[in-house]
């Protein structure tokens, strides 16, 4: 018996270097651009993005690659700062719901049996509101149409979902035998949230933190196409497709080059937040 | 000499639903106790309810007396104290009880680092490491620095087992509990389990709680051994006592059961 024990260790034990997912690569190069795109509008931009340099509604050429708009300016010029924009409020839209949304939800799962009910029905009630509308309504309560009232009306407004999604993530954790265990060896709750809990809901959560994000940069397209966005002359692409709507028709390529903008980075957050998925979490690494 | 840890009277309601009734028993220091039952008499209630980690739903009365502590009430901080350096447990089911995100030598030293805080000896990541590399090498592991890097479900049920021996003995605590701990390992493993858990419990002069519904295995790990049936405790004695003689009726059918089967697997005891 026992020549060789069941338990000795196996060559194939030991964690295989994976190639990266698809996703990861073509949501980060999307991402990427835009990003690159936003830092370097920081620095310099192809044109001045108030100056009239061209004809008014040019169509796309080598010198105006977007055309220009109905008072002759560079639409490149104010896609490319429209990318900032939509960054700018979408990390901090995604910054104010994360802090908001991750420590109710964890809260709401150490909360007693009555007030983690009061919690999850808070929670779905702000959920069945519209996000836009929520954030609508922050942003006129607040009287100030601002970059820094959309971050926070925006952040505000998805808050809720990511503290749904915490509460029951934190729950599902709390229930594992691993937690019980930590305790056994004499774990405090607080290093227990730190040490298991959160790291354990990380993958999960970064997944939704990116899709919060596109949707965050939609919506603050959506405040600025309704005038509560940033104010002119931040030019974002909500504001552009607001602008371009009434020559569309004669037009279209004012329209069509922020709306492209705007569709590419949310389907680039959502390819990287799909990538994010099979990468942040060891246990699948094996399994793809 | 003082009992490590004495239980008397003690009951575990679910509401209305009494688990646990009235069930007495004491543990010296260094002695061996087997608790054994069939599944649902209440042995792994009574084993969380002795650290004071039952469920909110639940509710223990009567007294448990661990280190002179009484554990039926007390508050968490008082708890905390006792866990690890008193007390520390080893479950069924190892996969589950390692967090699924850490490499196996971090989660060891999670509990070297803590246990170093609490003796107040300064913690540098290199003496961590050695201690981690240390306590896997006495858990009979080979390669222990290749094992360290390794996620839970990178390496086998029996290693994983030796993983969680690991963290228990980093505390080196008075009394070891543990619970089914070979049950979801083949037959080779178990043996080579209960080995080590023996040898480590004779070398580090920890007494043990083990509890199983595997007769032949507990009368081979234990000096003693107590009878669980539906909550209530039947029976006490040392094991050679109660293997020999049962004065019980249940305990003798779960001999007589378990004979049965062994002569069927041509194992005898
Ligand atoms: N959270 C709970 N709420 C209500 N009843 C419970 C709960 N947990 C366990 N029980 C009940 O308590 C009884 C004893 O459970 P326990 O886990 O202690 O059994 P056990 O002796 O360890 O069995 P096994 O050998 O299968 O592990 C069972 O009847 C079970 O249904
Ligand atoms: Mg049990």
């Amino acid at each position: 018996m026992s020549l060789t024990p069941a338990d000795t260790p196996q060559p194939t034990a030991i964690s295989v270097r994976r190639k990266i997912p698809l996703s990861l690569i073509v949501g980060g190069l999307i991402v990427g651009l835009h990003l690159l795109a936003g830092i370097l509008t920081i620095l310099w931009t192809p044109y001045e993005p108030t100056a009239m340099v061209g004809g008014r509604l040019a169509e796309p050429s080598i010198a105006h690659w977007a055309g220009t708009d109905r008072l002759g300016r560079d639409l490149f010029t104010q896609i490319l700062i429209g990318a900032r924009i939509a960054l700018e409020v979408g990390s901090g839209a995604v910054l104010v719901g994360a802090g908001i949304g991750i420590t109710l939800g964890t809260l709401a799962a150490f909360a007693t049996r009555t007030l983690d009910d009061v919690f999850a029905a808070a929670f779905d009630i702000l959920i069945a509101f519209p996000t836009l509308l929520v954030a609508m309504l922050i942003v006129t309560a607040s009287q100030t149409a601002s970059l820094f009232t959309a971050v926070l009306a925006i952040g505000i407004a998805g808050s809720a979902i990511i503290a749904r999604l915490t509460r029951i993530l934190v729950k599902r954790v709390l229930s594992m035998d691993y937690i019980v265990a930590a305790r056994v060896a004499g774990s405090s709750w607080p290093s227990i949230v730190f040490v298991h809990v959160l790291p354990n809901i990380w993958p999960t959560l970064i997944v939704n933190l990116a899709l919060q994000f596109g949707l965050a940069a939609m919506a603050e397209s959506s405040l600025s196409y309704l005038g509560l966005g940033a104010p002119p002359p931040n030019a974002s692409w909500g504001r552009l497709l607001q602008e371009a709507q009434g020559t569309v028709y004669t037009a279209p390529f004012g329209a069509i080059a922020p709306g492209l903008a705007l569709v590419t980075l949310v389907i680039g957050m959502n390819l990287l937040a799909d990538g994010l998925r099979a990468f942040a979490d060891p246990t699948r690494r094996r399994s793809r | 000499m003082s009992a490590l840890l004495t239980i008397d009277r003690m009951s575990i309601a679910a509401g209305e639903r009494q688990l646990v009734r009235n069930v007495s028993f004491s543990i010296a220091p260094g002695e061996r106790l087997g608790l054994i039952g069939e599944s649902g008499s209440g042995k792994s209630l009574t084993a969380l309810a002795l650290i004071g980690l039952l469920s909110d739903a639940m509710m223990a009365t009567g007294s448990i007396l661990l280190a002179d502590t009484e554990v039926v009430g007390a508050r968490e901080r008082q708890l905390v104290a006792l866990r690890g350096p008193v007390v520390a447990t080893i479950f069924q089911e190892p996969l589950t009880a390692l967090d699924p995100l850490m490499r196996v030598g971090r989660q060891i030293g999670e509990v070297v680092r803590r246990r170093m805080r609490h003796d107040c000896v300064s913690t540098s990541s290199q003496q961590v490491q050695a201690r981690v590399l240390e306590l896997l090498a006495r858990v009979s592991i080979p390669d222990p620095e290749r094992l360290a890097r390794a996620y839970p479900h990178e390496i086998s049920g029996g290693q994983r087992q030796r993983v969680a021996i690991a963290m228990a003995l980093a505390w080196r605590p008075r009394l070891l509990i543990a619970d089914e701990p070979t049950t979801a390992l083949d037959v080779t493993t178990q043996a080579d389990i209960l080995k080590l858990i023996g040898q480590l419990v004779e070398e580090e002069n920890m007494a043990l709680l083990f509890i199983s519904h595997d007769i032949p295995v507990v009368a081979a790990a234990v000096d003693r051994v107590a009878v669980l049936k539906q909550g209530e405790l039947v029976e006490d004695g040392s094991v050679g006592e109660v293997l020999q003689a049962p004065n019980n009726g249940y305990t003798r059918s779960l001999i007589e059961a378990a004979r049965t089967f062994d002569r069927a697997l041509g194992r005898l005891f």
